[in-house]
């Protein structure tokens, strides 16, 4: 192990400051080994990331690529694609008024997803912040629903909310007869319906991450601001709200991407060809109905593309606009490093 | 837990944690309406699996009278539901090995060398999160399927510890960056190599981010629904949600055993879960706030 000291001397200088910028500290005690520690440190470079690294190029970054080829063929999936038709799959899928209702089902649920469940996380966050007895245990009970399968919440749920099912039932023995709905086939609700399973799947994690951030919040703040008489909501307006704002739009944004690609509880509650005349498709469904189970490869590739695109515009714009003052290097911010920590 | 790990998070509310007080009993209402409506429809499938169906359909909403265990005992004879329960447990267990052990290695990468490139890596990784699986499932579907590995378990834990990695190397760069650098000092003084110092230092020390990352890639896993639905066409190979998926619809007449089979399918990830609640909203909060 003669080389392992001196090999390790050069690099460990580095990371003595493991924040600061790669180029910033890179002048360094330069020895005759240089080469041969460089040498060194590249093959564990290699060897330690090159796995993650591979394995995520190719199975998250190259089905990206082969789908934006595949997407200007007309093709069932077999053999090689031959058959090019340029942008004749785009045209096809802008011009499908399925697809466009299944965009704005996607807007919607962004929209109302984050007017639900963001004040309502707020809230509950707030409420569960308090130093209670049996605190822990609640938390614990509201994180359930996020916890369990998207498959199992929607078996579940499409029981309950059946025809005949626990939810009219219950209506008409506390007498709301009047209320009786057929949740999920009807076009007029069914939208709703699903909003209503999404917020009770995904507000525990809202509030999770809520309380997290909460819970990052000096109390001599409070302390501070009750000595000068503020009210609770005054300090809860002043205090919390700005104060949780980073945490508030990283919510967001997850919850954003989330219900651009929303597809299991659609899928397992409406089936594929149930969702587009109920009004709960998504581009997700679209694409597994009119590319999987078409066996239209190409055009669901395409589909693939358009969804990413999307995505990806929203995202940026997002990070650009919205973000940009939590973080400063725009994508890398979500790791957060301590600097988006707010400073009394 | 948090705390040990992540320096920035300031530890003055231990103290009060033993002692404290009942809250008002607004507080509590509220939190039992909040429980309530979260717990509602799971204890209805758990109930539900304790009802015949007759009892079901006279009264949708009603309680078990009388208790009936012979759905979940059924279900827990039969041997699809231990198959699929086996099929998931391989895929959940192979898919939070493979993540962990990639995304450490890479995370002490990144954490700790620094190089040309670091930053682009990371922002690799990161942006990665912004993009489920439901964007490449595709194309994914395909790659796969040239591979060979429709219909086997390896081609679902494969790109299940592909899409997992972004947030496992998020979560434990943190936690690698707080290992202090004297300790790497004190191993390279001992002769340790970087690579054993990766090896018998930081592996330990970094146990409570790999735990917090192996339960989320488990939990996630054991939930995942469109891959399994998009790569497995063998019901021999079905995952629990497929399971689910195909019980439900295969015995659609027979809510009760149905409501049996989903309320069982979730004990595992539950049992899980409660287990590892800390280090998992702890792991979420070092994530976000870092």
């Amino acid at each position: 192990m003669s080389t392992a000291a001196a090999s390790v001397a050069p690099v460990r200088q580095g990371s003595a400051e493991p924040e600061v910028d790669a180029q910033a500290s890179a002048p360094a005690p330069r020895g005759p080994r240089r080469g041969r520690t460089d040498w060194r440190k590249r093959a564990e470079i290699l060897l330690l990331a090159g796995p993650a690294v591979g394995v995520f190029v190719f199975f998250v970054i190259v089905p990206v690529l082969m789908a934006a080829f595949y997407g200007f063929f007309r093709w069932n999936g077999f053999g090689a694609p031959t058959d090019f038709v340029g942008l004749q799959n785009y045209v096809t899928i802008l011009g499908d008024s399925t697809f466009r209702d299944a965009v704005a089902h996607n807007l919607f649920i962004v929209v109302a997803s984050l007017a639900l469940q963001g004040p309502l996380a707020v809230l509950f966050a707030l409420l569960l912040n308090q130093r209670i007895r049996g605190r822990s245990i609640i938390r614990v009970l509201i994180f359930v629903p996020y916890v369990i399968s998207e498959v199992v919440v929607g078996t579940g749920w499409s029981l309950m909310l059946q025809d005949r099912g626990a939810v009219n039932d219950l209506l008409s023995s506390v007498g709301l007869d009047a209320l009786r709905n057929s949740w999920i086939a009807d076009p007029q609700i069914a939208l709703w319906t699903l909003m209503v399973i999404i917020t009770w799947k995904y507000i525990g994690f809202a509030v999770i991450l809520m309380l997290a951030g909460l819970q990052s919040i000096p109390d001599e703040l409070y302390e501070a601001a009750s000595i000068d008489g503020a009210s609770f909501w005054q300090m809860q307006r002043s205090i919390t709200l700005p104060l949780l704002g980073p945490t508030i739009r990283i919510w967001a944004f997850l919850s954003i991407i989330g219900s651009l690609q929303l597809f299991d509880l659609v899928n397992i509650i409406w089936g594929q060809y149930v969702s587009a005349t109920a009004g709960t498709s998504t581009m997700a469904t679209y694409m597994y109905l009119n590319g999987h189970m078409a066996g239209s490869y190409g055009y669901g590739n395409a589909v693939a593309v358009v969804l990413f695109i999307i995505s990806l515009a929203i995202a940026l714009g997002y990070q650009r606009f919205v973000l940009r003052r939590d973080t400063e290097g725009a994508l890398t911010g979500m790791a957060g490093s301590s600097t988006k920590e707010p400073r009394p | 837990m948090t705390t040990s790990i992540l320096p920035a998070r300031p530890a003055l509310r231990r103290p009060n944690r033993r002692v404290a007080a009942w809250g008002s009993p607004v507080v509590y209402l509220c939190s039992i309406v909040l429980i309530a409506i979260c717990m509602g429809p799971v204890i209805y499938i758990i109930l539900g699996g304790f009802r015949t169906n007759s009892q079901i359909t006279t009264s949708p909403s009603g309680f078990p009278s009388p208790w009936v265990a012979t759905n979940y005992l059924e279900v827990l004879a039969s041997g699809s539901f231990w198959q699929t329960m086996g099929n998931s447990a391989v895929v959940g267990i192979a898919t939070a090995v493979g993540v962990v052990a990639l995304g450490l290695m890479a995370s002490f990468v990144l954490a700790r060398y620094e190089f040309v490139g670091n930053g682009a890596m990371y922002a690799l990784f990161a942006a990665g999160l912004m993009f489920p699986v439901t964007v490449a499932i595709t194309p994914l579907y395909l790659l796969v399927r040239n591979l060979g590995l429709t219909n086997t378990l390896a081609g679902v834990i494969l790109p299940q510890i592909a899409f997992a990695l972004p947030v496992t190397i998020i979560i434990l760069v943190p936690f690698l960056r707080a290992i202090p650098v004297e300790l790497e000092e004190a191993a390279a003084i001992d002769g340790a190599s970087r690579l054993g110092f990766f090896f018998r230092m930081v592996v330990p020390l970094s146990l409570p981010g790999v735990i917090t990352t192996g339960i989320l890639a488990f939990v996630g896993s054991w939930n995942g629904y469109m891959l399994p639905l998009f790569i497995l066409n063998d019901p021999n190979l079905y995952t629990l949600p497929l399971g689910v998926q195909n019980f439900s619809s295969q015995y659609s007449v027979d809510t009760a055993r149905v409501m049996a089979f989903t309320a069982l399918s979730t004990v595992p990830a539950l049992v899980f879960f409660s287990i590892f609640e800390r280090r998992i909203v702890g792991g979420l909060t070092g994530a976000i706030k870092g």
